[in-house]
């Protein structure tokens, strides 16, 4: 069990007034709160061994290239992967999906190929793929969702007939970022390896919120980014199975990638320095590796537990509000919630939640398809992370009263 | 509540949200333009029927819906536009537009007894400067097109 009210020493930016009120911060599938530990490994980081790493002689230089290796290694134990070269630092998830669709995209698509994705995909697991399919002339397929408000998650008895052989790659989420829904990744990659489809999982909104094992998902790609799990914004993790990582071309040039170069023809380094063209962001990878360590100490298997009784509780109160529709599973869930009025627009839901001190997020989340499906324009979400208390929940639920009272919609 | 809230929500806003005016398609239109607010999805169609005006005179706005979903600054914002365009003629509604941009971007408005000025509030919420402005870029857009119906994206800011 977490003790949140411990935990909330540790993070700096809770212990605020905003408007007068104490800050309830429940955004965090949006971006987590930094505890000081990461905060500081980051100063000390820039305050002692800021230099640039690898092909450096001098000594901050190689305290930077040892700090920045370690960083992998920590992020290879964080998500069990069997080598640090399967870890490549990029600028967060967005970026490690760009990276996959670029690469092995362009190398391995071409016209009448399919890439299956689903329908719960937030943009940055949708727009990289319409833009590769555009170009190599693949199409796109997806994997439907059940239910008005989409609580049945995944049609996982469509999945068998939509695998056919023109499908050569599969990308979806892990966590669903409005819906709250943790699909069986492990099921999933293992119905697509067993017809020889490439897997890519976006882990952004599950990293920092449950244990991951890319060994045991045994999934081809995964990728997250630091922000949404106690690090410092810029950096992200493409992990890579080793083979796959081998056999890709590079997506951008220049140094550091290269293992050597003439005027007309370079030669590539293995992964990861393949895949990581230019200065890589290596102070914010070594406070990345300061983040798993905190969340390790916390233990991810009580985080799960933690966030997810959160939105559970959530859930159940917020359902007792009048003319409110609930989106996602009726059961267990991840740590958040998603939810409408008919009556009142989550934009108005969310500047009367401010003013309560209570920072929430309103619109498509970046789910547009899937939002349109539902018919609705948008949802106000409420996250929860470590930090957070049934007590936040019953400020929140005061807040969303009292606005559909203002707007005489209770 | 915060004089900054109530000042956001004036009586206007709030009316016009629930019983917005000038709601729905207009099947006379000969003009129609659509804005997008990418950032919360906010989305605003405006119909309007353009008809020439006196000899020599350009042409004026005779009829004018708007359709669409989004919060209630921007709702109440779209449904306020409708009616304070009608019989107005493209400079005008540039006028007008420009006074209604100066109100919800620095809280003063010329004229307290304007109901433009309802929406000076919206100048604390920078936020929201996007919402008041969408049902007005969409009829921007609409007057700006030729002689044919159209669709375009417009350009929020």
């Amino acid at each position: 069990m977490l003790d949140p009210q411990k935990i909330r020493a540790d993070f700096p930016a809770l212990h605020q007034l905003v408007h007068g009120k104490p800050l309830v911060y429940l955004d965090n599938a949006a971006t987590a709160q930094k505890p000081q530990i990461v905060i500081d490994t980051l100063s000390h980081f820039y305050e002692r061994d800021n230099s640039n790493v690898h092909r450096g002689l001098h000594a901050l230089s190689m305290r930077a290239t040892d700090a920045y290796e370690s960083a992998r290694s920590r992020v290879a134990k964080f998500i069990n992967a069997a080598d640090p070269a399967e870890i490549i630092f990029t600028r967060g998830t967005t970026e490690s999906i760009n990276l996959v669709a670029a690469s092995w995209g362009s190398a391995n698509l071409k016209p009448g190929d399919v890439i299956l994705l689903t329908e719960m995909e937030h943009h940055s697991n949708l727009v990289p793929w319409q833009l590769i399919a555009k170009r190599t002339g693949a199409t796109l397929r997806y994997l439907p969702v059940i239910g008005a408000d989409a609580e049945g998650g995944l049609d996982l008895t469509r999945l068998d007939s939509l695998l056919t052989p023109e499908v050569k790659l599969f990308a979806f989420t892990h966590v669903s970022n409005s819906l709250g829904v943790v699909n069986p990744a492990a099921e999933l990659c293992a119905k697509a390896r067993a017809r020889g489809i490439i897997t890519v999982v976006d882990g952004a909104q599950s990293i920092g919120h449950m244990p991951v094992d890319v060994r045991a998902l045994d999934c081809d790609f995964y990728a997250f980014s630091g922000h949404k799990m106690a690090g410092v914004t810029g950096i992200g993790v493409l992990y890579g199975r080793r083979a796959m990582l081998d056999a890709m071309p590079p997506w951008q040039g220049g140094g550091g990638m290269i293992s050597n170069v003439d005027f007309f023809e370079s030669r590539w380094k293995p992964a990861p320095e393949r895949f990581e063209a230019g200065t890589p962001n290596f102070a914010d990878a070594v406070a990345l590796g300061a983040a798993c360590d905190y969340l390790d100490v916390l233990g991810r298997e009580a985080i799960a537990q933690h966030d997810g009784a959160l939105a559970c509780l959530a859930f159940e109160k917020l359902s007792e509000l009048p003319g409110i529709r609930l989106l996602g599973p009726r059961g267990a869930r991840s740590g958040l919630v998603s939810f409408a009025f008919a009556e009142v627009h989550a934009h108005d839901i969310v500047t009367f939640a401010d003013e309560d001190g209570v920072a929430l997020r309103g619109g498509h989340h970046c789910n547009q398809p899937l939002m349109r499906k539902l018919g609705l324009t948008g949802t106000t979400r409420a996250s929860f992370y470590v930090y957070n208390t049934a007590e936040e929940i019953d400020v929140l639920v005061a807040s969303l009263r009292r606005t559909l009272k203002f707007f005489g919609a209770a | 509540m915060s004089a900054d809230l109530t000042d956001l929500y004036q009586q206007v806003i709030l009316d016009h949200n629930k019983r917005p005016r000038n709601r729905g398609k207009l099947p006379t239109a000969n003009r129609v333009a659509h804005g997008d607010n990418p950032t919360c999805g906010d989305q605003c169609s405006v119909y309007l029927r353009l008809a020439p005006g006196l000899p020599g005179q350009p042409n004026r706005i005779t009829e004018i819906s708007f359709d669409g979903s989004g919060c209630a600054i921007s709702q109440a914002s779209a449904s306020l536009m409708t009616t304070k365009v009608k019989g107005k003629n493209a400079a005008e509604v540039a006028a007008l537009y420009k006074e209604f941009h100066d109100i919800v971007t620095t809280g003063n408005s010329p004229d307290e007894v304007s109901d433009l000025a309802a929406f000076a509030g919206v100048h604390a919420f920078p936020a929201r400067i996007k919402c008041a402005t969408l049902g007005w870029h969409a009829a921007l857009e609409a007057l700006k097109s030729d002689s044919l119906p159209t669709t375009t994206e417009s350009h929020t800011d």
